[in-house]
């Protein structure tokens, strides 16, 4: 199966590999994903006192797509608001890095730690979780 | 200098020695004929290439000529072999008997006999890939009429036992065949020696060309017949109807023939150079070799390195030509079936990668191949969560992953 550039960009050229510090109340952290699905996704945001996103970052295990979507979210998120990054949906990461159908689950993970890390955010500042979509897989 | 990618997938298929093309050439226009062509010279000189290549073949497994059948490759010959016996012994029994590791092509043989009335027992493997002797005698009963074991394993190289697993065929009455794919051309085989009723074996593993094979069939002690898969003109004995592969044929002789000769150094050559490159894999830190090393096939080597995963590795490795037993490609999603028949967690399954040496391989390579994984399997670690985990001292099996 042939990546599409950018997916091979991204692996190549990972934007924002790291690591946050997780106990910081500031710091939103989302693990999801499992081993023995051959991927996990961990992508940390910190925000700032307006809501804004100042900085992500992320590691994977998984595939080129895996690793590919999540370098994607990172940059996406950065300068969004927490609002503004809820709105990420999957399907536009999948068209993002032209990913075939057997890769739509890395787009979907990608998501999932998106709202699984601002969800972590919000619980540490005294806000409700908002309710995640039922898992799409 | 040397060319990329480097090719290291010798147990997917294997180059075309330039000798086996070269014998091959005349057979596709000078000597073209049919080699059923009973009654012209065009049909001679075919058959003649026939006969010459069937000597060549017989000699590398120690057979007579006459028990080789040719097939379009090893997928026919272990659906012809296995499908045959259950036809031509459903009077003796309705038994089959095989192992968790072996090829798709039996496995699913299998599976389909079962649907037509079969009772199939699938031999689980020990960690180390090889199956437990005392579950096989045990398995045994006098509905049995065939155990089919494969010869060497395609994912990880082990080799089993043939010659305990035939004392025990033989000894109840059980015929005894072998996938010998990956094995025939590698190490000696024997089928005298080895005791064995049935083996599949293709060409193009052994630096033939692909789209053909043979099922060897043994003619005495005991005289093994399978019914015919394929009708028609009653080619190979009745067994196998279809115009025979001519070049094709011409081309798998002349590898046997240059298998018989290079063998032991082509052994010498590689397992030093398969063992060079495990060894340097392992020092890695949470490195690990798949299946038994001491039974191995030279060539080839099935290594896990933790925390990654290998689909991801593979393409940090573009300039190796490899395999991994992760199938994150595949719709399922599932890992290697084999090396989770060893046990192994799917984790593990999915780090795995399969380097498989072959005939043409250099020393340059290997250390390309080397410097390549270390770099590969280094910078992917530093992007893999697992990794850090562990790095910082957290049980993984102890974390509630979010399933999905």
């Amino acid at each position: 199966m042939a990546y599409s550039e950018k997916v091979i960009d991204h692996y190549n050229n990972p934007r924002n590999v790291g690591t946050l510090d997780k106990a910081k109340s500031n710091v939103g952290t989302g693990l999801v994903g499992a081993p023995e699905c051959g991927d996990v996704m961990r992508l940390q945001i910190e925000v700032d006192q307006n809501n804004v996103i100042t900085d992500a970052k992320f590691k994977t295990f998984g595939c080129g797509s895996a690793i590919a979507s999540s370098s994607l979210a990172t940059e996406w998120l950065k300068g969004k608001s927490i609002d503004q990054a809820l709105e990420i949906d999957n399907m536009d990461i999948v068209e993002e890095l032209a990913l075939p159908p057997v890769k739509i689950h890395c787009s979907v993970l990608a998501e999932d730690a998106i709202k699984s890390a601002i969800n972590d955010y919000r619980v540490k500042n005294g806000m409700d979780p908002i309710e995640l979509p039922k898992s799409h897989h | 200098m040397i060319q990329l990618p480097i090719y290291l997938d010798n147990n997917a298929t294997t180059p075309m020695d330039p000798r086996v093309l070269e014998a091959m050439l005349p057979y596709f226009n000078e000597k073209f004929g049919n080699a059923a062509s009973r009654n012209h010279p065009f049909g001679w000189a075919a058959e003649e290439g026939v006969d010459y290549a069937r000597e060549q073949i017989a000699k590398l497994i120690n057979c007579s000529e006459k028990e080789i059948i040719f097939t379009s490759g090893a997928t026919e010959s272990n659906n012809l072999a296995i499908k045959g016996v259950f036809e031509m012994y459903a009077a003796k029994g309705n038994h089959i008997i095989t192992a968790t590791t072996e090829h798709k092509a039996v496995l699913d043989t299998c599976a389909h006999l079962e649907k037509l009335g079969a009772t199939i027992t699938y031999l689980e493997v020990k960690a180390d890939g090889l199956i437990d002797l005392n579950e096989l005698s045990n398995a045994i009963t006098d509905k049995t009429i065939l155990v089919s074991i494969m010869y060497g394993n395609n994912e990880i190289g082990v080799i089993q036992p043939m010659k305990e697993i035939s004392a025990i065929t033989r000894s109840k009455g059980v015929l005894l065949h072998t996938d010998a794919t990956q094995t025939v051309g590698k190490i000696p085989v024997d089928v005298e020696a080895d005791g064995i009723d049935l083996l599949s074996f293709t060409a193009h593993k052994m630096y033939g060309p692909k789209g053909v094979g043979a099922l060897y069939v043994r003619r005495k002690n005991p005289r093994v017949k399978v019914t015919a898969q394929m009708d028609g003109g009653g080619h190979e004995r009745g067994m196998r109807s279809g115009t025979l592969n001519v070049p094709g044929i011409v081309g798998f002789g002349k590898a046997c023939e240059i298998a018989m000769q290079d063998m032991e150094k082509d052994t010498i050559r590689l397992s030093a150079m398969r063992n060079r490159l495990e060894k340097s894999l392992i020092e890695l830190e949470e490195a690990y070799i798949n299946g038994n090393t001491d039974h191995r096939l030279p060539h080839v080597t099935n290594i896990s390195f933790k925390y990654v995963e290998g689909e991801g590795l593979m393409m940090a490795m573009k300039d190796l030509a490899v395999s991994s037993g992760s199938a994150c490609t595949s719709a399922s999603l599932e890992p290697s079936y084999v090396l989770k028949s060893l046990g192994l967690n799917d984790d593990l399954a999915h780090s795995s990668i399969r380097f498989g040496l072959g005939r043409f391989t250099t020393d340059e390579e290997i250390d390309y191949a080397i410097e390549c994984t270390k770099k590969a399997v280094t910078k992917l670690r530093d992007m893999s969560p697992l990794w850090e985990m562990f790095k910082d001292g957290i049980d993984l099996d102890a974390v509630e992953w979010a399933e999905h």
